[in-house]
């Protein structure tokens, strides 16, 4: 199971996954956006979404948990 | 000449054009968001209207809530700053239309460039050399690929309606050009505009270099040299120089007659700026695009020129007819101080605890914050500009080392330790680098 979590404040400004899929290293899950500029948050394993912690729109905190891939 | 001034923007730049508003003995109208109730720009304003909520669409690119501030505060003129309302020409009219002053160029001259397509065209007629590259929009992957074809890779790809490097990226074959195109069309939806995008041949050893133009009320044009803004992350300027350390004395004159052009092809009234590309190893260069408005780095031709260029830009606003003999002298570095890490470049947003600017002979810092304040993710991550001159080059390098150490702040991230490590790169130190240095450093 690997947690992922945010790196920086920001807002959520686009859900690329959803719960139940399968994801591949690399693929993206959500784009954040802070300071006008888009940062995009990649799995770092293969897996499948078990928990999306945000939603679009949501402000997150450095360290918030955004997903959850197991 | 009007009495006072709204100026329609936030952080160091609203600080820096209230500073000269209120120094030509006019009153100066701040405007801003609930987010920026605490920067030193509204309480340093004579008068300060609250536009909205931290969302720019709410607060600063609400036409309507800006126009009203005006209204409620007596404010005669409006000067933009740079983004937010800047080149927006529905804007210009609204405020001229209003029966304000509009403290920047004629609307039409900012449509006129507004659109990179057309400003491309409009420009290889007046003679200023362009880039190969498409003279319509493409829409589809399909007319890209055609286009890329007959350009020849590398091509560049950007939205047309796009600005400040988004969208951008560059495609050097059939896949990465797909990439490339997707990555162009998500920026211009995002601007709220139709797919049209650009290709342009790539320059593989480019130098930004752009020349600060003032077009004054009798009509004249003059040319106010270059800016050199190759330091560039993300497509994005970090550190700006005037003069140019790669241009030749030859290209100079040959880039400053075609920005005087350039500007006279549209009218041009009060401060303006002609990007072009400059080919380091062929010493030859192309207009890129015009900017229709004050620019980030403008501080350096100040330094380099003795002219106050916000000053200028509410003279020629102001209908004052007079000439301007430029003269250049000494050199002078801008470095942008972002609230971001400076190994990845990622925001890094927070309160400020600790805020100490360096002070000394050749130093002007243009900040936004104070201790205290909070660098908040709403907008971009420019908190300072820090600014050196000496007679010399080395000198302002050597100014620039010292003061990048006497910058002192703690709270949000920031990349002064980038400043540091950049004036100690052989390749920086040197003057020969390209718009690649920054990622080279990062790659080693």
């Amino acid at each position: 199971m690997a947690e992922v979590r945010a790196e920086m404040v920001a807002n959520v400004w686009k859900i690329v996954v959803s719960e139940g899929e399968v994801v591949e290293e690399g693929d993206t899950l959500v784009i954040l956006e802070s300071m006008k500029m888009e940062i995009p948050v990649l799995a770092e394993d293969g897996g499948t979404i078990s928990k999306l912690h945000v939603k679009e729109g949501d402000v997150v905190q450095e360290g918030d948990l955004i997903a959850v891939v197991e | 000449m009007f009495d006072s001034v709204l100026v329609a923007n936030r952080g160091e730049i609203a600080r820096r054009i209230i500073r000269t508003v209120r120094g030509m003995g006019l009153r100066a109208v701040a405007v801003y968001s609930e987010a920026d109730a605490d920067l030193p720009f509204v309480r340093e304003a004579d008068d300060a209207v609250l536009l909205g909520p931290a969302n720019p669409a709410q607060s600063y690119l609400d036409i309507d809530k800006v126009l009203q501030a005006a209204r409620a505060t007596g404010a005669r003129a409006v000067h933009p700053g740079y983004g937010f309302l800047a080149e927006n020409a529905a804007f210009a009219r609204a405020v001229i239309e209003a029966g304000l002053v509009w403290i920047g160029p004629d609307p039409k001259a900012i449509e006129q460039m507004g659109d990179k397509i057309n400003a491309r065209n409009l420009m290889e007629a007046a003679g200023v050399p362009v880039a190969a590259g498409t003279r319509e929009p493409v829409s589809d992957l399909e007319q890209a690929r055609r286009a890329a074809e007959e350009i020849g890779f590398p091509v560049m790809v950007k939205a047309a309606g796009g600005g400040g490097g988004i969208g951008m990226g560059v495609a050097r074959d059939d896949e990465s050009l797909t990439k490339a195109f997707e990555q162009a069309c998500r920026a211009a939806a995002r601007f709220g505009g139709e797919p049209a995008i650009l290709l342009e041949r790539y320059i593989e050893r480019a130098r930004h270099v752009e020349v600060q133009i003032l077009g004054l009320a009798d009509g004249t044009v003059v040319a106010l040299g270059e800016r050199d803004c190759s330091v560039q992350r993300r497509h994005q300027k970090v550190v700006e120089e005037s003069p140019s350390p790669g241009v030749s004395p030859e290209l100079r004159e040959r880039m400053l007659a075609a920005a005087v052009r350039a500007g006279e092809a549209v009218s041009y009234r009060g401060a303006g700026t002609v990007e072009c590309l400059v080919d380091a190893d062929a010493q030859d260069f192309v207009f890129l695009e015009m900017n229709t408005r004050l620019q980030v780095e403008h501080p350096v031709t100040e330094l380099v020129t003795g002219l106050d260029l916000v000053e200028h830009q509410i003279r020629v606003a102001a209908g004052e007819v007079y000439s301007v003999e430029p003269r250049v002298s000494g050199h002078a570095i801008e470095f942008r101080v972002y609230a971001e890490d400076p190994r990845r470049f990622l925001p890094g947003p927070g309160k400020i605890g600790v805020w100490e600017e360096p002070e000394g002979e050749g130093v002007r810092v243009d900040s936004g914050y104070a201790a205290g304040n909070t660098v908040t993710p709403f907008y971009d991550p420019l908190t300072a500009k820090l600014c050196v001159v000496g007679a010399t080059r080395e000198e302002a390098l050597e100014r620039g080392r010292q003061a990048v150490a006497g910058f002192r702040i703690e709270g949000p991230k920031h990349n002064l330790p980038f400043c540091a490590e950049l004036l100690d790169h052989p390749e920086f130190v040197s003057g020969d680098y390209d718009t690649g240095l920054v990622s080279r450093m990062r790659n080693a």
